[in-house]
């Protein structure tokens, strides 16, 4: 980005494109369950941060709601035109902790619904389930689990979190669209989950690196946090949400069909919504056939190849940051 | 960048500037889920509802053009949509073989498709209705009224304060980044992937000890000014007359609506 213009920033053009839904696209019963499940975690939420936080909170969450927003236009070139950015979620968890990070990212969305019509407001609730809530969940849990490891080995943690927090907020998003009749599974999985898989790597490198630089500078913030209240059941959270991601987002690209059966039994969509046209006819994974197994095996190997993705960036942020401070 | 970027039009005088932002809060939302309750192909309703919008910039003193200006920011997600037209079966109307893919767009399909991008716009149209006639701050005491958390609302309303100060600050630093950049002209020369990601988490992570150090002087100046945790209004906002009246008309409106946009695929 050279020159970036007011009109840039002012026109809401600040967060990965497709994640911020807009009014119309989601059905009513979606955006009420999406509103539903958003409400019961920001209660709980609210509930904790007043029980366990002073009035001071208050600025500091408010103001780090306005650094998300603000830091969500600070982005690079990656290649072709395109820039990473951030989404923010994972950075909020991992700094505030659990129920403030959902507080300040559900703010940020309100604000980006209410004031610049980025993202819809009767559909908000989803959005600040895809991008406020389950990014939070995910950073905090698994950032959580490897708290008493090296520096390099939270850092690697922090920036596959940050990875599976993005494919999460994809995933969600594209079986909402799915499930509300607006698009077809089969093409709105693989190509959300495609594009967010390179935004997800931005995402990852900027969340490590401005880890590690707030570590370098104020350590005390990242030590600080409540110590073992807690911390199981965040882990666990963080666990079963990122293991969702990793088996629900390869059975939902190769095998639609058998998520479809799924939805029509449970009652979620009419059968026939989703019907007889061919893109992608006969899809399967190249070499490892079409069994339950191999979409399995394809999760898990794209898992292991963004982990050592991860801790090579991690080996090759850190090394010469120690010299060169920024 | 001053706050008046945003406040331009909010500190019109109308009938529509002057409601209760209880009420315009209230039927916006309403609208919106007007018209996704209204059927696919329900053009009558969906050609009276964008009558509706130019009818309240007209009343709001907008001018006609204002919202449609404003309203493509969605459009790039109508993209999700897209596979709609030949997902829903219907009559075939043309179908391509691209490769190995055989698409066939039905009628149906076009239907839908086309209803959800315009209940969207109109969404979208009717939401910037509520920025532009409403500050931003009665729209935070609407949301107090409607029950939204207490605490929730005080830290939308401290965003908002410190949102153009940090964007300002976030701006500062790509313009630093942007000064000493050297480039050559004919491109390249701008360093690896992961030393260009260590350069923007090192800017993100300035800017978080930046606004973090703030919000410590700022509490500590609020305090110094007697702030106890409470928000003071010195502005009621009582329910008038009027205010019942449009918010009733309003519902009754968006009633006629849905029988039109039924009655007509009957």
């Amino acid at each position: 980005m050279h020159y970036v213009s007011p009109t840039y920033y002012l026109s809401g053009v600040t967060t990965p494109p497709g994640l911020h839904i807009p009014d119309g696209f989601l059905s009513l019963p979606i955006a009420l369950l999406c509103w539903a499940l958003a409400i019961g975690l920001l209660a709980v939420a609210v509930r904790q941060t007043q029980n366990t936080l002073g009035e001071r909170q208050i600025p500091l969450m408010g103001v780090m709601a306005a650094f998300i927003f603000a830091a969500q236009m600070i982005n690079f070139p990656v290649a072709g035109g395109t820039s990473g950015h951030l989404l923010g979620g994972a950075l909020a968890a991992i700094v505030l902790g659990p129920w403030a990070g959902m507080l300040v990212m559900a703010s940020v969305i309100v604000v980006q619904g209410l004031l610049f019509q980025d993202g819809g407001l009767l559909v908000m609730g989803a959005n600040i389930l895809n991008m406020g809530l389950l990014t939070v969940l995910i950073g905090y849990g698994l950032y959580r689990g490897v708290a008493r490891q090296s520096q390099g080995v939270r850092l690697g943690m922090a920036g596959i979190a940050a990875w599976l927090s993005v494919m999460a907020g994809a995933l969600a998003t594209s079986l909402e669209l799915w499930l509300s009749g607006t698009s077809a599974l089969r093409v709105v999985v693989p190509a959300m989950l495609g594009v967010h898989a390179f935004i997800g790597i931005g995402e990852a490198l900027i969340t490590v690196a401005a880890l590690a630089f707030i570590i370098q500078t104020r350590p005390d913030l990242l030590e600080a946090p409540d110590k073992a209240r807690n911390g199981r059941g965040w882990v666990a959270a963080g666990l079963i949400v990122a293991l969702v991601v990793v088996f629900l987002a390869p059975f939902a690209s190769a095998n639609p069909d058998g998520l479809e059966r799924v939805a029509i039994d449970m009652g979620f969509i009419e059968r026939g919504t989703d019907a007889p046209y061919q893109i992608l006819p006969g899809y399967t994974i190249p070499l490892l056939g079409d069994t339950g197994l191999s979409t399995v095996l394809a999760g898990a190997a794209g898992v292991l190849a963004v982990a050592a993705l991860t801790v090579i960036t991690v080996r090759l942020l850190r090394r010469p940051a120690k010299s060169t401070p920024q | 960048m001053h706050i008046n970027a945003l406040d331009r039009y909010q500190t019109g005088e109308s009938l529509i500037h002057h409601l209760d932002p209880r009420v315009k809060v209230v039927v916006t939302v309403l609208f919106i889920l007007s018209n996704v309750l209204l059927p696919d192909g329900a053009w009558l309703a969906f050609a009276l509802a964008w009558g509706l919008i130019l009818f309240i910039s007209l009343l709001a003193r907008l001018g006609l053009g204002y919202t449609f200006k404003r309203s493509f920011v969605a459009l790039p997600f109508a993209l999700a949509a897209v596979t709609v037209i030949f997902s829903l079966p219907g009559e075939p109307l043309v179908a391509w073989d691209i490769g190995p893919w055989h698409m066939v767009a039905t009628d149906a399909g076009v239907v839908r498709f086309v209803s959800i991008v315009i209940r969207t716009w109109l969404s979208v149209q009717m939401a910037i209705l509520l920025t532009a006639t409403t500050r931003f701050p009665d729209l935070l005491h609407a949301l107090h009224h409607l029950h939204v958390p207490q605490l929730l609302v005080a830290i939308i309303s401290f965003m908002y304060r410190y949102l153009f100060v940090l964007t300002d600050e976030a701006m500062r630093l790509l313009r630093a980044r942007e000064a000493r950049s050297a480039r050559l002209a004919e491109g390249g020369g701008s360093g690896s992937l992961a030393w260009r990601a260590r350069v923007t988490g090192n800017m993100v992570g300035q800017l978080f000890l930046r606004s973090y150090e703030r919000s410590d002087r700022v509490y500590n100046a609020m305090l110094a000014r007697g702030y106890t945790g409470q928000f003071l209004t010195i502005n009621p906002h009582v329910m008038r007359g009027l205010d019942w009246m449009i918010g009733v008309a309003a519902v009754i409106v968006l009633l006629l609506l849905q029988a039109i946009g039924r009655m007509a695929l009957l």
